[in-house]
């Protein structure tokens, strides 16, 4: 080998380097921006996860000693018939937080793409999305007024003729779970309706048009055209009513506090409950991880469903 | 598109039926904080003398000033640093590709779909232990990190689809990573960052779960925590609750009313994107 020839190979390893240690450090300052948020998720989100994993496996009331137990407040969460009625109890919510909204923002968004393409439609928009934007608390407040015994659904419902069936709604065993949803519905139908609408207008409208060429009418075109489509949005509109659902508290706590007895008590509710009032730490931390797992379990597949055949 | 007379007629009936179910509540809100402070007045009725005065009575009782100032220290507190940490934390997954950088952003996203209540247990206990238990800054430290999930899947998702021709013509000029994030990437951000930054003001000043666990004065809560200690006190005198919710539910409203595009496609957005 020539001296110039090792002397051209030592430059472009020496070149090589540099590079290397060029992105090499390129590397250090990216982590380091990514540093402070990692820092706030990690000490005040993901540490509190692994404590309330950690607590789950004790018996604990917050202040003496803790004993470890195993998997005994797991057994608790899903065997004691008070805690597996919460489970139950925040599923129920679903179908009000979640598939009610959906449902009803599909025929309400497909409504405004047909026959409100104007003014109309940008005002009931507003309008609907208007209950997104409150404080969940305020919402509980103001349907607890409303569902009362002289509030404005019985007024309404005495007004033509169903007197016989007006009721402190919210207070009533049969009717204080369905009551809690409504007030969901009222909250999340607005965010359901624009998100899906936005969906629809970027379908192709010769879709449509081909469609009517062939005579169908609203509902044919609604179950092969616009359902179909708008897969992804319907998937993420589920996602995040179903998390709503299941992580209800605001609108339970401030309208019915879990009552009466545990019509209402959903998951959120109860672990209030057992940590800061009963003082059952590890059993609450237990019902906290069983409704993490929960929703992950009904969010994951979810996922899937609106990606998988693309 | 060809619409039947009959279809335009019940859809718009619908719509009009859909948008007063929406708005009555707020009425019937308005109507009751009217009536005389002690009442147990109807759903819907125009009082014969309404009573205006209920407002002031309110806002005196309800503390309103000093809840007001709380909530704006909160966000203040909250809302530029959580927009600048989740930019930048953006910029580093989004645009610079560090390694690991698929791994992180997984990270994050597991936190959208995470209860607050999976953690707020734990959350008491480490805000007793280092002792900020009962202060703003046991709302506003856990806040910033539950913030993070959303506000770097947010800005991930600006930073992934610029393209790369900005990025590489300030590199040919000797932009450092430091310069490039400021002098470029922050100015092109700013949109996102607005709409994020609308999006977390709106969240701090109603997030209640937090200010009821690990706040016990109201006064030094976030509004919908106070609002939640008013309803405690105030649930006999239903008029006066009602004026002091109107209060409480104002700035939000005229936060939507002026920002209404901003927000609605913040939140749509918001949701989509990913």
């Amino acid at each position: 080998m020539t001296d110039a020839r090792l002397a051209r190979l030592g430059r472009r390893e020496g070149r090589r380097t540099a590079w290397f240690q060029a992105v090499r450090r390129r590397h250090v300052v990216g982590w380091l921006f990514v540093l402070p948020a990692l820092l706030f998720y990690g000490v005040f989100v993901l540490q509190p996860l692994a404590l309330t994993i950690e607590y789950s496996f004790y018996r604990w009331d917050g202040v003496g000693p803790a004993t470890w137990v195993g998997l005994t407040n797991y057994v608790a969460v899903l065997s004691e018939p008070k805690l597996v009625e919460t489970l139950f109890n925040g599923f129920r919510l679903v179908i009000f937080f979640s598939l009610i909204p959906v449902g009803l923002g599909l025929v309400t968004a497909s409504v405004i793409q047909r026959v409100a393409r104007g003014r109309l439609g940008t005002v009931s928009r507003t309008v609907l999305f208007l209950p997104q934007v409150i404080p969940l608390v305020a919402a509980g407040i103001i349907w607890g007024r409303l569902l009362s015994l002289p509030g404005l659904v019985n007024q309404a419902l005495s007004s033509v003729g169903l007197g016989d069936v007006t009721r402190a709604w919210l207070g009533d065993f049969d009717t204080a779970l369905p009551a809690v949803g409504i007030i969901g519905i009222w909250v999340l139908l607005g965010f359901c309706t624009v998100l899906l609408l936005t969906g629809m207008t970027k379908i192709d409208a010769a879709l449509y048009e081909s469609a009517r060429l062939d005579g169908a009418g609203w509902w044919p075109e609604f179950r092969a055209i616009t359902i179909p489509s708008l897969r992804y949005e319907i998937a993420v509109c589920l996602t995040v009513t179903i998390i709503a659902a299941l992580a209800a508290f605001d609108i339970v706590y401030v309208s019915t506090g879990g009552g009466p007895g545990n019509a209402t008590a959903v998951p959120g509710i109860q672990i209030y409950i057992l940590a800061f009032l009963e003082r059952q730490v590890g059993l609450a931390s237990a019902l906290a991880v069983v409704l993490v797992i929960l929703v992950l379990l009904v969010i994951l597949p979810l996922q899937r469903l609106s990606r998988g055949d693309d | 598109m060809r619409v039947g007379r009959g279809e335009l007629v019940a859809g718009r009936a619908l719509l009009v039926a859909l948008m007063a179910i929406t708005i009555l509540p707020f009425i019937s809100l308005l109507t009751t904080a009217l009536h005389p402070s002690g009442s147990a007045p109807p759903g819907i009725s125009w009082p014969a003398d309404p009573q205006w005065g209920n407002f002031v009575e309110a806002f005196k009782v309800a503390n309103m000033t000093t809840l007001l100032a709380s909530s704006v220290w909160i966000v203040v507190a909250v809302v530029p640093l959580a927009l600048l940490i989740s930019t930048m934390a953006g910029f580093a997954i989004g645009l610079l590709r560090i390694p690991g950088a698929r791994w992180l952003l997984l990270l994050f996203v597991f936190g959208l779909t995470l209860p607050f209540e999976g953690i707020i247990t734990p959350l008491y206990f480490l805000a007793r232990q280092i002792g900020i238990l009962n202060t703003r800054l046991a709302i506003v430290l856990p806040l910033i990190g539950l913030f993070m999930p959303f506000g770097v899947f947010w800005m991930r998702a600006h930073f992934a689809n610029l393209p790369s021709e900005i990025t590489e013509a300030a590199r040919v000029d000797g932009a450092n990573t430091w310069d490039l994030f400021w002098r470029i990437h922050v100015p092109l951000a700013r949109a996102p960052m607005a709409s994020l930054g609308i999006l977390m003001s709106i969240w701090a000043w109603n997030q209640f779960l937090l200010a009821l666990v690990l706040v016990e004065d109201p006064t030094q809560r976030t509004m919908a925590g106070a609002l939640g200690a008013f309803q405690g006190h105030y649930a006999t005198d239903i008029p006066l609750l009602c004026a002091g919710t109107i209060l409480i539910l104002l700035p939000t409203l005229a936060v939507f009313v002026l920002f209404q595009r901003q927000v609605i496609t913040a939140l749509l957005q918001g949701s989509v994107k990913g």
